[in-house]
């Protein structure tokens, strides 16, 4: 039987690092700029290395992976605008911590993907796990299907949108940017968020402590227009519109010159 | 961190045995320590199927080993004969774990006292379809210890286990059966923030644990609630009221497999669901390892309790 991540795909070195050797398996068909390869024998570190290379060595623009089989962390850190798809779906943490790149995903995404975000696009066709874009910096993260509970936790930037519902606690502890979620939120929707705006087009469950209803400005309709045509999301629902009361304690414990700033 | 499966068919016996060595083997960097299954194999009306073991894998081989091991076998065989059981068959799956095929009507409380009075004897599962097979290693190496690879039954559970809180041995490990209730099993990934108060409410009713295991509350609590007459999914959603901290933890009876999320969706469930079969699993590369085309999958939501039935 052959195992995906076990002992016979992987090897550590005595401090415990994953195939600590690994060179990029240059598998990789290239021709116009373009690069495909299929993913379904490598592990993830020597699917990430090809694609690094690609990117960065070999300078190519537009990588089709195919085959990523739900690993886990694939797409981490491309620093590079390119275009990448995914055919097919990423596990846990992929595509965090990138600053530039257009990702396609086909399928769906595991937990904690593009986290910590920088700027580019990343456009998931399925489904998302929980923490969706959390800590999210920059850039635009679409996910045409249903995302789960702590989407956007600590968000600081750039724009969240969920063409189906979220679960419980979605922009907990946000701090900037924009979330427009078209279906139902869970309970507990942007609990002690700092800043930002999430739009909501279906129910809400319950909100969150400091997490009260805003008031809709011309601006809020050109960006959901702007953002579903974009990304060819049909007609806009009727949003309600989310902000921070910002009657938290923290805010009372702020000292006067602070209070300036930050009200 | 520990890691949770499950399948179901809903069309008839798979080698459910293959596919969950698949799916656990897929998670065990989610925990190496052990690795437990819960399968549902054929039933036959009269027999009870009783998965027990006299010691641990890691237990010291002192000089008198063996032939304490020949001593309990001979009298846990005798207690079975005292509770009125006819035994059909005993296999000896390792040296020290053991599968019994009994013809047996009882009370299955009786028969798991008499035997675990043994020294060193503890049931792992009793029931007629229920087999509990959990030892040390990865999936792959108890799948293999057991011959688990050809198993064929209709739905089955699973779980690689991180020690956190407790040993690491036969007894830590999932699946849990719910004692002293036949055919039921619990896998879960999480912490009971109320256990010391759940256990000594639940032995207070007579009910004896294994471990020191909080996810064995579990087992024992549903299987309780339904002998008072609630349905699995009542049960579950009890215990959503119930239970406090964080969990997901997957259930299965004789016939039906339910899972339920905490209300703060704290711990990671992944769910496919097809005409023929459900499958579900902390990471979707579990489930990857048993489908190999593109499928949709989607976690459940908080507080969400799902039961599929044959």
């Amino acid at each position: 039987m052959e195992s995906l991540v076990g002992e016979r795909r992987i090897s550590y070195d005595a401090r415990g690092l994953a195939e600590p050797n690994a060179e990029a398996p240059r598998v990789a068909e290239i021709a116009d700029g373009r690069a495909v390869f299929d993913a379904k024998d490598l592990t993830t570190r020597l699917i990430n290395l090809e694609l690094r290379r690609l990117v960065y060595e070999e300078g190519v623009r537009a990588v089709t992976v195919r085959n990523p089989g739900s690993k886990h962390s694939l797409g981490v850190g491309i620093l590079q605008r390119c275009r990448i798809t995914f055919e097919g779906s990423l596990g846990y943490f992929g595509c965090g911590l990138i600053d530039g790149p257009e990702i396609h995903i086909t399928g769906r995404v595991g937990w904690s993907s593009c986290e910590n975000m920088m700027s580019g696009v990343v456009v998931v066709d399925g489904n998302g796990g929980s923490l969706t874009g959390a800590a999210m910096r920059g850039g635009d993260l679409v996910v045409r299907g249903r995302v789960g509970a702590r989407t956007g936790i600590d968000q600081k930037g750039g724009t969240i949108i969920i063409g189906d519902s979220v679960g419980s606690n979605t922009g907990f502890m946000m701090q900037r940017g924009r979330m427009i979620i078209c279906g139902d939120a869970g309970p507990g929707l942007g609990d002690s968020m700092y800043d930002g705006t999430i739009y909501v087009g279906g129910k809400v469950k319950s909100l969150g402590v400091d997490c009260v209803p805003g008031e809709w400005t011309d601006a809020d309709t050109e960006l959901i227009e702007r953002k579903f045509r974009i990304y060819e999301l049909g007609t806009p629902p009727s949003f309600q519109k989310f902000v921070c009361g910002k009657v938290l304690y923290n805010y009372d414990n702020l000292e006067p010159s602070e209070r300036r700033i930050v009200l | 961190m520990c890691g949770i499966a499950g399948i179901i068919y809903r069309d008839g016996s798979r080698n459910i045995g293959r596919d969950m060595i698949a799916m656990l083997q897929s998670m065990k960097h989610r925990g190496p320590d052990s690795t437990g299954y819960a399968l549902y194999g054929r039933s036959s009306s009269g027999t009870v199927v009783m998965r027990y073991k006299l010691a641990d894998a890691n237990d010291a081989r002192d000089y008198d080993f063996q032939a304490r091991l020949q001593k309990h076998r001979a009298e846990v065989e005798a207690r079975i004969e005292q509770a009125g059981g006819r035994l059909q068959s005993v296999e000896a799956e390792t040296e020290y774990a053991f599968r019994a095929v009994v013809q047996y009507g009882g009370d299955l409380k009786l028969l798991t006292d008499l035997v675990e009075d043994v020294p060193g004897a503890e049931v792992l599962s009793i029931g007629q379809s229920l087999e509990i097979i959990k030892d040390l290693g990865d999936a792959e190496t108890v799948g293999e210890q057991y011959a688990l690879d050809g198993f064929t039954g209709t739905h089955a559970i699973g779980h690689v286990r991180m020690a956190t809180e407790s040993d690491v041995d036969i007894s830590g490990a999932h699946p849990y059966w719910a004692y002293p209730f036949g055919d039921i099993a619990v896998v879960h990934n999480g912490q009971l923030t109320n256990y010391f108060y759940w256990r000594r409410r639940l032995e207070r009713n007579g009910r004896r644990f294994q471990s020191e295991c909080d996810s064995e509350i579990i087992a024992v609590y549903l299987a309780e609630k339904m002998s008072e007459g609630l349905t699995l999914s009542e049960a579950m959603r009890k215990s959503l009221e119930d239970l406090d901290g964080v969990f997901t933890y997957i259930c299965v009876t004789k016939d039906a497999l339910g899972v339920c999320k905490d209300e703060l969706a704290a711990k990671p469930l992944v769910l496919f669901e097809s005409d023929e079969m459900v499958a579900l699993a902390s990471e979707e590369i579990a489930i990857r390892a048993i489908i190999d085309h593109e499928i949709d999958t989607y976690d459940p939501y908080e507080a969400e309790v799902l039961v599929w039935s044959l």
